[in-house]
């Protein structure tokens, strides 16, 4: 494909195929792959250059990935909810090494917790946010034919399963995967086992894959658009990635820079992050000294905080389509929300030390950091306000998405309101590093972003298969996740209170933690619960594929581009060139013929 | 132990500075908690007015943003409040003014995978030379036998004792990976850092037996770096300084006596 020719984002002939002219009553029958000729199996769905192939393998591995890694949690709270007893069944899986008569060992719980924390952040929610959303929606919103550079995007998710598979392979390192937590901080992780060396080098081609990406992403959104499809008649969701995509863009390469000094640490007996004079078991460390732990945590937060907003940014796009969809009104302050998302990117580079507070920081530092993190939370609050304003005179469908989108807005709600006595240095001093941490991220990224996830998958589901999921096993699977997962997270707050610490083996050898072991309990079951509340949405996924009900192009009554193009639409996605005649969120206008006036129709 | 003082919120404060804390921490979640029933009665009454049914249709105008304005200036003015007129008031004052020494007792910590070593500077008031290529399993700080100042020193293992309504201050530091100090009634916590001596001070205000956790993920035994903290009264701590300080003749710096009480995990063994 020539598409890198295209300045100025026409979708030119050959993308569009013979179909070229046929009328919109047809479009229903074109197929997957009309318009070009056979490509051989591995061309076409595992080697592709079609973003949407390529979104939704991303998907589909970030999904297995997400489920993977909540398995190790739900293997950790079998330990932290009855500490020192064997796991009933699952426990004799396990070789000695880890799990000595199916009780887990110490060394274990720390690799499932590091691994826990990668495995979501890094091999789950970013993929299914950024490359598996990103890839499918975002050019088909922006009326392209396919990505800016397309072997660059095949390039970028076959650098990411690499980076995903040195991750998993890590378990089968001598010493075991990473154990140092999802941040690495040194110089625990420079003397720790070889399993460090790989998390390292899984890193390394994470945020390869991720900056590919990113670039990608930027050149698209700038360079491709549908004649019409000006900055301010993009969907919200685009310009949730473009800001994301800058995020990643500029945060990564400090991690990646990190993690190779941290690898030369490691291989090279350099001394980047380790002092003069230490002391480990009793031995002294042959190393020339002379560097800083400190210098790390800069560098990682530095990234780390800017990736808090990739895993969130991505899920009030999507948010945003769906309460729009489903509100049948326009977004409320749709220009409010980009100037917002495209603040809070900007702020999200100068944060990142309220991870620090107690490292020993002063007052000056700590006063700057604090005040930049309070400012950070009024686009957050502006973000929450609009959405909730938009619910205000709307015509409000409880689809199963819809039902995702709403439970967003209190959970995310929570999440950030937890995160000001985090923020605020004072009281930092007594939460920080507690489970009230714990809970305040989760309450963000889990039934935040994951939910806002679920909410796109079963919204762009039908686009990407042709047919509906089921809604029935939607909203169980809504229901019964949205009773556990608050039965989770909410619980960890009076942890947190109480003192308890993260990242401990055996909570009960405190007595603060000794008080609040029978939430431990709760958390378990509830984890459980939530696990077993994903078998409707697997059924689901599956199921519909063959069953589901079969869908023309435009299933929810939408505005925005992509329902203009087939279901599933074929490489090079739309039949006719797209024209963008209005705003992205006219629904309900008033002398209209429907409730809603597509972006692509010239009279509604 | 009084297990009665924790619960499912903070346990007990004891001491000079957690009252601000503990303070502007409820405050926020007052401030947190009319937030969410606000925003939650709204978006309750939301989607209850404006669900889809039959004869209903959503408004295409915006409604005008008036009430928003008041909010979000509303929420701009109390974080500016609790920023400047709580948080910052209380790190400074905290942070910013340490006792002066003579008035205090000065302790000298080491973290090490997984132990807490403390180091006092028995009746001369001045610590023993110590050099980290003394470290062995029978001597965590390098403590030089030769130094005439480190003849009375007393050297702990995971037991830390304070005397009450006298401040402290401990300098801190790491032998081998980050810890974190955090004593949950005393409000305390201080990541130690290898390479840096970082001071941090407090004064209690009741007697009692407490914990010390290590708060930073460091290893396998992370989980049971735990050390007793015993805030005596001046009497106590007088005897319990008399009674641990080496007797003149003995070269070595003593090991650390048995506990008053047996702590609940064993002392680190040596890897």
């Amino acid at each position: 494909m020539s598409v890198e020719q295209q300045p100025h984002g026409t979708p030119n002939a050959p993308a569009i195929g013979p179909e070229t002219g046929h009328a919109h009553g047809e479009l229903a029958h074109a197929g997957p792959d009309h318009g070009h000729h056979e490509l051989p199996f591995w061309k076409k769905y595992i080697f592709s250059v079609d973003h949407k192939v390529i979104g939704i393998q991303y998907a589909v591995t970030a999904l297995l990935f997400l489920f993977f890694g909540f398995t190790l949690m739900m293997m950790m709270r079998w330990q932290l909810a009855y500490p020192g007893r064997p796991m009933p069944f699952f426990g004799r899986f396990f070789s000695d090494n880890v799990m000595p008569g199916g009780v887990m060992a110490p060394e274990f719980y720390n690799q499932l917790g590091a691994m826990h924390g990668t495995i979501m952040v890094f091999l789950g929610v970013v993929p299914l946010a950024v490359g598996g959303f990103g890839n499918f929606v975002m050019p088909l919103q922006i009326g392209a034919p396919d990505m800016a550079f397309p072997r660059l995007n095949l390039l970028s998710y076959w650098v990411f399963v690499p980076g995903g598979i040195i991750m998993l392979a890590s378990f089968a390192m001598p010493g075991g995967a990473a154990q140092s937590g999802w941040t690495s901080y040194p110089p625990l992780s420079v003397i720790a086992s070889s399993g460090q060396t790989a998390w390292l080098f899984g890193m390394i081609f994470l945020i390869t894959s991720s900056l590919l990406g990113s670039i990608n992403f930027i050149v698209t959104i700038v360079q491709m658009r549908a004649k019409g499809m000006t900055f301010f008649r993009l969907p919200f969701f685009v310009h949730a990635q473009l800001v994301t995509s800058f995020l990643l863009l500029l945060a990564f390469p400090p991690l990646e820079a990190a993690g190779i000094l941290q690898l030369m640490d490691r291989l090279a007996g350099t001394s980047f992050f380790l002092p003069t004079g230490l002391v480990v078991s009793g031995e002294a460390l042959k190393v020339a000294g002379g560097g800083s732990p400190l210098l790390w945590q800069h560098l990682f937060w530095f990234l780390a905080h800017p990736e808090v907003y990739v895993l969130i940014l991505p899920a009030i796009g999507i948010v945003a389509e769906v309460i729009a969809n489903n509100t049948r009104k326009p977004l409320w302050g749709y220009r409010l929300l980009v100037y917002s998302i495209i603040f809070l990117g900007f702020m999200s580079f100068v944060v990142w030390a309220h991870h620090m507070f107690m490292t020993g920081m002063g007052t000056t530092m700590s006063t700057f950091f604090q005040t930049t993190t309070m400012i950070i939370s009024v686009p957050s609050v502006i973000v929450v306000t609009c959405f909730l304003m938009s619910l205000y005179g709307g015509n409000i469908r409880f689809t199963v998405p819809m039902l995702f989108a709403t439970a967003f807005l209190p959970m995310f709600a929570i999440g950030g309101l937890t995160g000001l006595p985090l923020g605020l240095t004072a009281s930092d001093i007594y939460l920080h590093d507690t489970f009230y941490v714990i809970g305040h991220f989760h309450y963000v990224v889990a039934p935040g972003t994951l939910f806002a996830l679920f909410a796109g998958i079963y919204y762009w589901y039908p686009k990407a298969t042709g047919r509906m999921m089921n809604s029935t096993l939607g909203k169980i699977h809504f229901w019964w996740s949205f009773v556990s997962i608050n039965f989770v997270f909410m619980p960890m707050f009076f942890q947190g209170m109480a003192g308890l610490s993260r990242r401990l083996y055996d909570p009960t050898v405190y007595a603060h933690g000794r008080g609040v072991q029978p939430l431990n309990v709760v958390i378990s079951w509830a984890a459980w619960s939530l696990g077993l509340a994903q078998i409707p949405f697997i059924i689901n996924f599956f199921m519909s594929l063959k069953n589901g009900a079969r869908i023309a192009e435009n299933p929810w009554n939408a505005t925005t581009l992509e329902w203009m193009a087939p279901s599933p639409p074929g490489h090079g996605n739309f039949l006719t060139e797209p024209i963008v005649y209005r705003e992205p969120y006219e629904y309900s206008v008033p002398g209209a013929k429907q409730d809603f006036s597509p972006q692509f129709v010239a009279e509604a | 132990m009084d297990e009665t003082k924790y619960g499912w919120w903070l346990p007990v404060d004891v001491s000079v500075h957690g009252a601000r804390i503990d303070q502007l921490i409820s405050v926020v979640h007052w401030f947190m908690l009319l937030l969410f029933v606000g925003w939650g009665a709204f978006f309750v009454y939301c989607l209850i007015k404006f669900r889809a049914r039959d004869g209903h249709q959503a408004t295409y105008n915006p409604v005008k943003g008036i009430f928003t304005k008041y909010i979000e200036v509303a929420v701009v003015v109390i974080e500016v409040f609790v920023l400047f007129g709580l948080s910052t008031p209380v790190w400074f004052a905290y942070k910013n003014h340490p006792p002066a020494e003579k008035d205090a007792v000065t302790i000298k910590l080491v973290a090490e995978q997984f132990a807490w070593n403390f180091h006092y500077s028995g009746k001369d008031g001045k610590f023993g030379r110590t050099d980290s290529s003394l470290m062995s399993g029978d001597n965590p700080l390098g403590l030089d036998p030769d130094s005439p100042e480190g003849k009375d020193d007393i050297v702990t293992v995971n037991q830390m004792h304070i005397p009450v309504h006298k401040p402290v201050i401990i300098q801190i530091t790491s032998k081998d990976v980050i810890h974190s100090f955090n004593i949950p009634v005393l409000r305390v916590k201080q990541d130690t850092i290898p390479g840096q001596r970082i001071p941090i001070w407090f004064e209690a205000t009741q007697t009692g037996h407490f914990e010390l956790a290590c708060a930073q993920l460091c290893g396998l035994g992370h989980y049971r770096m735990r050390a007793d903290v015993f805030i005596d009264s001046p009497e106590d701590y007088a005897k319990w300084e008399a009674d641990n300080t080496p007797p003149p003749a003995e070269a070595p710096a003593a090991e650390a006596p048995p506990a008053p009480e047996a702590p609940a995990v064993p002392a680190p063994e040596a890897k």
